[in-house]
């Protein structure tokens, strides 16, 4: 494989309608790469692509366009760019690049620069709809066969690697009079075997970079893979150890101030007003500020700020939503669902037909309750207001982005605005700021206006209530499903109505054999706060179709994995990694008062089979004792930290189907801490085996496919121990013993 | 005025006597490797050593640890050498995030001085903190490599 002109210009030539335009900045001096050697490279420095930088003293950067969350994401980058350029992988390091349209990628670039706002909603996340995505690759795993994976992925960083390795082979001939072809790169080295001449990388460096980006740069095949394919240590470790590492929370600035903020409780309400003199009494307290649906203290520590703020009682404008609770947003989906004025993901063929035609009809009704992300640090930005500059430093997935975002709410150009994307302490979707996503970074919105009302650096740090009840939220939904079987047990018809969709789109997708199938969807049921969580809708339908397959095959006496392998015929990576998760869990043996679950999705590219073993404890409370994966991403870059996301994505996923429930009362989110807001911890984790099934396919996602499946496989699981079939999240609120709900998610 | 002896240094500060060590910590020390998570001790991200035991910092005054030694993330490592669990946490490539490791450190540092060799059960009995990224696994694992290590 090489990079052929006629595939630049495939690429290119999309840059209109596609969004390839950084593929021109990836391999072409266009302006914007210009602009990211200003921003990046001294003199000396061989920059040939936006990505990567070589310098005269032979160390490699790679400069990544991503926050990191902790998927490891900068470093199997860097990887897949040293793999093509044959670096010595000790030399090499990344860096978050800044957040500048130069370092813009994808789809991004397009939708800030040619302004389109067509873009997929799933597309929002970003600059780092990657970081969260793929944890292990650079590319919008979600577009299937968009040029945004290609690009971004394999041409931006596989590109630059053997581009730049081009470039520096092609100096030492120049140099040494010899030919390209018997000039061996290796470990930053050139070496010409006849003349005995050699030279590092970083010495051709300068010479290197004023030849031309060439356009056929080869690119290795994976069998001569040496760094890629290989677990590696990641570079972001080492100063999350020892303290080192500042997040967001963790800024600090001479003459800083510090602030708290409460929001109005109930989502789309105002702040009427407030008497600022209960606080202002209080030791440390420098002002109080409002916004129009907050008010922030500003003080000299954060807990001073917090105190204060616990003084005021402000008077809110509740608005449409004070009277919202979660039965009312229940009764209003199901209304709508019985209303039937649906939009159809898919529908093929006569569906009702065919059910109509089977020998018997199943049908169920599942609910899942509202999510919060809860990342370990709350929302906190610290701004800078001065010299007529915004300067953000801040927690976000997506720097560009939220640039875009901030400039807006300070009401400012974007050149005027600076944002110093820190580490994360998690992101999860809630931190993927951008101006085509409805998510608003009120924390930033509110230390932009304190930093303006104290002239002073302000850290406005949210406390854990305020990031529970203010997040953008997983999606509350309720689906109906309904199926006909032959007399062979067949599936025969597949209609899957559901409320509220996000994205991705296909996330309703079903890879069973069912000819004529649909999938179609009520909106506008639910005016809580949405925002991306964690594989998005792949967790509502994960739980609500695998469950529903499994009633399907006990419907028809099969085995739950029989049943789903016989009607994979047209699916042979499913097949596969359902077969390698049955053989690793041991599928069809128990041990006593024990049982095991299946549960399979495809989500981001990436397919994911798990089994999960449970048993019931004397509380009647579910615990699972130990989970087996088999994901095929297609490829993989750093197979252990892939093995980390997939299961602490399991882990995500597991909280949520034990204990995950956000539940709205008059109009307000009644949870707001860890201790109604409960978590799996250490104890309680089970152990999990994951494989990797690297079956060639394009590459796929890692941080978010772990998550999907879960709370299926838990669920068919207690199905296959106890005979409950659970059709509603969480499961905290059943007694298993008995049978009985005891409490409402 | 409190006197707090942090990772063997005395400061005096001048804080309210109800001023959670956390924020004693963070926003007056300056050392904000240990984190804030909850508030409420549910979580453990700010977990440090007073005496030697494992305390969630936010829910404990810092007026009250006069005389009490108080270790943190920062005072862990002896000069430049990392402690033996920062590097048994580097090999076992524990942290994802990150954020929750700083409490999870201390916590297993608490451990350790009190079962040198802990089984799993007394694992997931000391190890209560929260780590959302769910990197649960890869902290047992790093608990084991350090308490085999001299
Ligand atoms: S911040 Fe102290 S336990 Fe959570
Ligand atoms: S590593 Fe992210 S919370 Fe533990």
């Amino acid at each position: 494989m090489a990079f052929k002109p006629s595939r630049r210009f495939v690429i290119l030539s999309g840059l209109a309608a596609t969004g390839a335009l950084v593929v021109g900045y990836a391999l072409s001096p266009f302006s914007t790469l210009d602009r990211a050697r200003r921003l990046t490279a001294r003199e000396g420095d061989l920059m040939p692509a936006a990505w990567l930088k070589i310098a005269a003293d032979n160390r490699v950067t790679v400069y990544v366009p991503h926050g990191d969350m902790g998927q490891g994401t900068p470093t199997a980058l860097a990887m897949m760019a040293a793999e093509e350029l044959d670096a010595d992988w000790a030399l090499v390091s990344a860096e978050t690049a800044p957040a500048d349209l130069a370092f813009a990628n994808g789809a991004l670039a397009k939708g800030f620069l040619a302004g389109d706002m067509s873009i997929p909603r799933w597309l929002d996340g970003s600059a780092d709809f990657v970081g969260r995505k793929a944890a292990e690759f650079m590319s919008l795993q979600v577009t299937g066969g968009s040029t945004a994976v290609r690009f971004t992925g394999v041409i931006g960083m596989r590109g630059a690697g053997a581009a730049a390795k081009a470039m520096l082979i092609r100096a030492a001939a120049e140099s040494w009079g010899v030919a390209e072809a018997d000039i061996v790169a290796r470990e930053s080295r050139l070496s010409h075997a006849a003349s005995g001449r050699s030279a590092s990388y970083g010495e051709m460096a300068a010479r290197a970079a004023s030849l031309a980006v060439p356009d056929d740069a080869p690119l290795k095949a994976k069998a001569a893979y040496t760094i890629s394919g290989t677990s590696r240590q990641r570079f972001d470790i080492p100063g999350k150890v020892d303290g080192s590492t500042r997040y967001g929370i963790d800024m600090r600035l001479p003459g800083m101030l510090f602030a708290a903020a409460l929001n109005c409780p109930v989502a789309g309400g105002t702040l009427k007003s407030v008497d600022e003199a209960p606080a202002l009494a209080l030791r440390g307290v420098k002002k109080v500020v409002t916004t129009a649906d907050a008010v922030v203290v500003v003080a000299d520590n954060t807990w001073r700020a917090q105190r204060a703020l616990e003084a005021l009682a402000p008077v809110w404008d509740e608005g449409a939503n004070a009277a919202l609770s979660s039965a009312s947003i229940e009764a209003g989906m199901n209304a709508a669902l019985d209303k039937g004025d649906f939009d159809a993901d898919f529908a093929e063929g006569d569906p009702e037909k065919a059910i109509a035609g089977a020998a018997r009809t199943v049908a169920a009704s599942y609910s899942v309750p509202f999510l919060a992300h809860a990342a370990m640090e709350p929302m906190n930005a610290a701004v800078s207001v001065h010299d007529g500059m915004v300067e953000i430093w801040s927690g976000v997935q997506d720097g560009l982005g939220c640039r875009a975002v901030a400039a807006k709410l300070a009401g400012v150009s974007m050149d005027e605005v600076t944002v110093h994307q820190l580490p994360m302490g998690g992101g999860f979707g809630r931190r993927a700021f951008n101006p085509m996503m409805a998510m608003t970074p009120r924390h930033i919105e509110q230390a932009i206006a304190a930093s303006r009302a104290t002239g002073a650096p302000v850290l406005v740090t949210w406390s854990r209530e305020e990031d529970m009840r203010q997040d953008y939220y997983r999606e509350a939904s309720i689906a109906r499903l309904k199926a006909g079987l032959t007399a062979e047990g067949r599936i025969a018809g597949w209609v899957h109505d559901f409320a509220e969709r996000h994205d991705p789109p296909e996330a309703t997708a079903i890879h069973y054999d069912v000819a004529d199938r649909t999938a179609r969807y009520v909106s506008g049921t639910n005016p809580m706060p949405w925002g991306p969580w964690r594989s998005v809708d792949h967790t509502v339908h994960g739980f609500t179709i695998e469950s529903f397959i499994d009633e399907l095959a006990a419907a028809a006496g099969a085995d739950p994995l029989a049943f789903r392998l016989a009607h994979l015929g047209n699916a042979p990576r499913h097949k596969a990694v359902l077969e390698r998760v049955a053989g690793m869990a041991g599928w069809g043996t128990n041990e006593p008062g024990r049982a095991k679950g299946i549960a399979m999705r495809e989500a981001f590219g990436t397919i994911v089979a798990q089994v999960a073993e449970v048993s019931v404890g004397d509380d009647g409370r579910a615990r699972v004792h130990r989970m087996w994966s088999a994901a095929d991403p297609g490829e993989v870059v750093n197979p252990a930290t892939f093995k980390a996301q997939i299961t602490g994505g399991a882990i995500y996923g597991l909280t949520a189907a034990l204990h995950g429930g956000i539940t709205v009362e008059k109009g307000r989110v009644v949870e707001g801490n860890f201790d109604a807001y409960d978590m799996v911890r250490l104890g309680d984790a089970p152990r999990h085996e994951v494989e990797i099934v690297e079956s060639g396919a394009r590459l796929g996602g890692a941080g978010e496919p772990g998550t999907a499946p879960v709370a299926a496989a838990v669920a068919n699981a207690i199905f296959a121990l106890t005979g409950q079939r659970i059709r509603s999240l969480p499961l905290r609120q059943f007694d298993l013993k008995t049978g009985a709900q005891i409490a409402r998610a | 005025m409190v006197t707090l002896t942090v990772n063997g240094a005395q400061h005096e500060l001048d804080v309210e006597p109800d001023m959670p060590l956390l924020w004693a910590l963070r926003d007056v020390l300056n050392l904000t490797g240990t984190k804030y998570g909850c508030g409420i001790a549910a979580c453990g991200a700010c977990t440090v050593l007073v005496d030697g035991q494992a305390v969630r910092s936010c829910s404990i005054a810092a007026a009250d640890l006069a005389g009490s030694s108080i270790v943190t993330i920062e005072g862990l490592k002896t000069g430049e050498a990392l402690h033996k669990l920062q590097a048994a946490w580097i090999e076992a490539q524990a942290p994802q995030c990150g954020y929750c490791q700083s409490g999870q450190i201390m916590a297993a540092a608490a451990l350790l001085a009190e079962i040198p060799r802990p089984s799993d059960a007394d694992i997931d009995a000391a190890m209560t903190n929260i780590c959302r990224c769910g990197s649960y696994e890869e902290i047992r694992a790093a608990i084991h490599i350090a308490a085999a290590s001299a």
